[in-house]
């Protein structure tokens, strides 16, 4: 049987009583301070953060963020498998946008293979619509986890509906709702289904009425701004040493969006711009969310209206798995098969870092590879990761009721985090 | 009913007393578990679901469902607990909220027996006694829980419900300048001679309605159980029938908050027409008076609902600021701009 000791309180009168007749001035007469250990199992902290607040009174003396929880060895695994294989572990990297991660992770390898020039513009295009659609419903939920911590929660919900036909959309195109494994090396797994531009075109006119109708319960509410503005403000000097990425950047007030910087796919072809806030507080970064979802809708739009044909894929039978109908028939084509699906697709000696603008930043694969169908060290720079590092600097000064907002305008996901 | 005849005064005011107390638990309680089926479906009307619909017709069976989890479910005492305080924080909290129903009149007369448990003359006074007293169940049950959340959430609490009982009591006084009376049931006869008093107290109503959301600590004031941050503050460490005592003691004291705006601003259980402002002579007026009371009290618990599902809530520090430096002082120049209209108009 085990024992339960009584916990005990430190008395704080007593300490602050003692420091007073201790004689001396500067002593503390605040009296202790109180640990609070904020994690991995809160319903504030998404997943499994784990924070350790050092608090005066509910004031956040230090705060000391601690992850892991979640790690499962990505970057290991990816070594022992070829890069195809690969693909699903990145669904479930950033979960809440898993179509943009199978995007990024492709693009890397295909640059390691010198081959992202020769896409076919319609894979171009529909990769734009899949990455697009993975940052509406990121963004979505985000905002609506963010809302909901600082008490509205039927902001969440309404959140939640929309994203729930962007699932139906996913199922449709890719045969999942969640994880996706859309994308192939050189390509796509499929082409998009019948109909299926129609039903997206749909989609966007309804969640436009949505992003007014959360637009008016958070925008001008002023319980929502008294609790954002000026809370959790990230300088740019901050945001830049910490090595911030997306929204939580821009909301500083940097213009640094990679479609622009340095655009990939056909981003470069495309019209949007890019939102910037002006202080860097949680209310900015909200803002700066909401805006890029409408900025989304209307990269859509363009993608929908400028969709060329043609294949999906490259036509080379030693990069994407050749038609079934050949395999079965032609000789080669059999041997290519054979080839990609035991040994993996044969990528050259080289490192290479390739980074996309994902929904929570910038999410970037170093790849070293030394030939072969394996990668000899695979490195994922997680936006989230490097996001939450910011939070030593940003929560001391702050109340506790603070930490949800801040946290929550952060946006993060721990199985990025975590890898 | 001879018999009744043929018994003392004292007997039969203690007779008819304890039937008015047992009515009125009787009724309360069903009330109880019905706005928090309301309050369910309510929100689920306004995020878009369904809501409890599967038991019974409607789902109208849901709070039996509902009672009947709290009562199997493990009766849980942690071990680092102070165990007495623990035991009766619930209790202490849950008390105060039925007591308030005394002296709120919820129906004119019902044969010769006025509708009120308790007719005192110091009404208000009573009330505000005994809802100050329930602050003592939150801040006994954060400190018994003998943790850090509750003990953040009881500490909120107890500030907030203090500093909103000021603002509240100072809300209050202007109507009683008005009426010249503290005993509700004169309350509601002026407002039935000169209309509701809401029209001449409307500073009043004001103050006491978002009062009344700090002390029932409902959203936009939910600080001391916010559970994005404090996880379920003071009642963390709860559950089964003890967990389900803090709710029901929530939920009755929303209910007692709605009765008393109802009394106060709303006329109680008159209606300006069809004669319905006058006492009740028949048994027949006296349950639909009753059935006005309610009505109105459904309202307001609905529009306690309501805002609870589209607003977020206040920081802390903001909701004392609010408290303090806005409402009190609101109060104050209420108080004295009412008392200087009426001395201009005596």
């Amino acid at each position: 049987m085990s024992t339960v000791e009584e916990m005990e309180f430190k008395d704080t009168a007593k300490a602050a009583l003692d420091a007073a007749y201790a004689g001396s001035d500067d002593q503390d007469l605040d009296g202790e301070k109180m640990v609070l250990n904020m994690g991995p199992s809160h319903p504030a902290t998404h997943g499994v953060l784990r924070l350790l607040l050092e608090l005066d009174g509910e004031m956040i003396t230090k705060a000391t963020p601690d992850v892991g929880f979640l790690h499962r060895g990505d970057e290991k695994i990816a070594e022992n498998m070829t890069y195809t294989q690969f693909i699903p572990y990145t669904d479930r990297l950033d979960y809440l946008a898993p179509l943009a991660n199978n995007v990024a992770y492709v693009l890397a390898v295909e640059k390691l293979m010198g081959i992202q020039n020769d896409l076919p513009p319609r894979c171009q295009y529909i990769r734009v619509i899949c990455c697009e659609l993975a940052r509406i419903s990121a963004h979505l939920l985000g905002l609506g986890a963010f809302a909901m911590d600082v008490g509205a929660m039927t902001v969440f919900l309404y959140t939640f509906t929309e994203r729930e036909k962007i699932y139906n959309l996913i199922e449709s195109l890719t045969g999942a709702r969640f994880t996706t494994t859309y994308t192939r090396i050189g390509g796509l797994s499929r082409d998009l289904p019948e109909g299926w531009t129609g039903q997206l075109r749909t989609f966007l006119g309804e969640v436009v009425a949505n992003f007014d109708e959360s637009e008016k319960l958070l925008t001008r509410n002023r319980i929502f701004v008294d609790r954002t503005r000026d809370v959790g403000v990230i300088s740019r000097e901050l945001a830049i040493d910490s090595g911030l990425s997306g929204p939580n950047l821009r909301g500083s007030g940097i213009d640094h969006d990679l479609r622009k910087a340095h655009p990939y796919l056909v981003y470069g072809e495309l019209d949007f711009d890019v939102p910037l806030g002006s202080v860097g507080d949680s209310y900015d970064r909200y803002l700066v969310r909401m805006e890029e979802m409408r900025q989304s809708v209307r990269i859509l739009h363009q993608c929908l209206d400028k969709l060329p044909g043609g294949p999906v894929s490259i036509p080379d039978g030693k990069t994407v798995l050749p038609p079934k109908e050949k395999v079965l028939t032609r000789m080669e084509e059999l041997i290519h098969q054979f080839m990609i699906v035991t040994q993996g697709v044969d990528v050259p000696p080289g490192e290479i870092y390739f980074g996309a603008e994902n929904p929570k930043g910038e999410l970037g694969f170093f790849i070293h590879s030394k030939g072969g169908g394996t990668p000899h060290r695979l490195k994922i720079r997680a936006p989230s990761f490097v996001n939450l590092s910011v939070l030593p600097h940003l929560l001391p000064g702050h109340m506790v009721s603070d930490t949800v907002a801040i946290l929550g305008s952060l946006d993060f996901v721990m199985g990025e985090c975590d890898r | 009913m001879s018999w009744i005849e043929h018994l003392s005064p004292t007997q039969q005011f203690v007779l008819f007393s304890t039937l008015k107390v047992l009515c009125v638990i009787v009724v309360l309680l069903p009330t109880i578990a019905y706005s928090v089926m309301a309050e369910r479906r309510v929100s689920a009307a306004i995020q878009d679901r369904v809501g409890p619909n599967r038991v019974g017709p409607f789902g109208l069976l849901q709070p039996l469902a509902d009672g009947l989890k709290f009562i199997l479910k493990e009766d849980f005492t942690p071990a680092h607990v102070r165990k007495v305080f623990f035991w009766i924080a619930p209790a202490v909290a849950m008390v105060p909220a039925f007591m308030t129903m005394a002296v709120i009149p919820f129906g004119s007369t019902l044969g010769a027996q006025k509708m009120v448990i308790a007719d005192l003359n110091v009404g208000i006074l009573y009330t505000f006694g005994i809802v100050s007293l329930g602050v003592y169940g939150i801040i006994l049950a954060g400190y018994a829980s003998n943790s850090k959340y509750p003990f953040l959430g009881a500490i909120r609490s107890t500030a907030q419900m203090i500093s909103y009982e000021i603002a509240m009591g100072l809300s209050v006084i202007p109507v009683f300048l008005c009426v010249g009376d503290l005993n509700l049931g004169q309350v509601i006869s002026y407002q039935s001679n000169h209309g509701w008093l809401v029209l001449y107290a409307p500073v009043s109503f004001v103050i006491f309605l978002v009062a009344a959301f700090a002390e029932t600590n409902r959203l936009p004031f939910d600080l001391p159980e916010c559970e994005t941050e404090l996880v379920a503050g003071y009642h963390t460490e709860y559950s089964s029938m003890k967990f389900a005592l803090f709710f029901l003691g929530e939920y009755a004291n929303m209910i007692a908050a709605s009765a008393m705006m109802v009394t106060l601003f709303f006329g109680g259980w008159t209606l300006p027409f069809f004669g319905l402002d006058q006492p009740a002579t028949g048994i027949l007026g006296g349950f639909l008076h009753i059935g006005i009371f309610m009505g109105k009290m459904l309202m307001f618990m609905l529009l306690f609902i309501w805002v609870r599902w589209m607003l977020p809530r206040f920081r802390y520090d903001q909701l004392m600021d609010l408290g303090w430096r806005r409402f009190v002082p609101l109060g104050l120049v209420n108080i004295v701009a009412t008392a200087i209209f009426l001395w201009m108009r005596a």
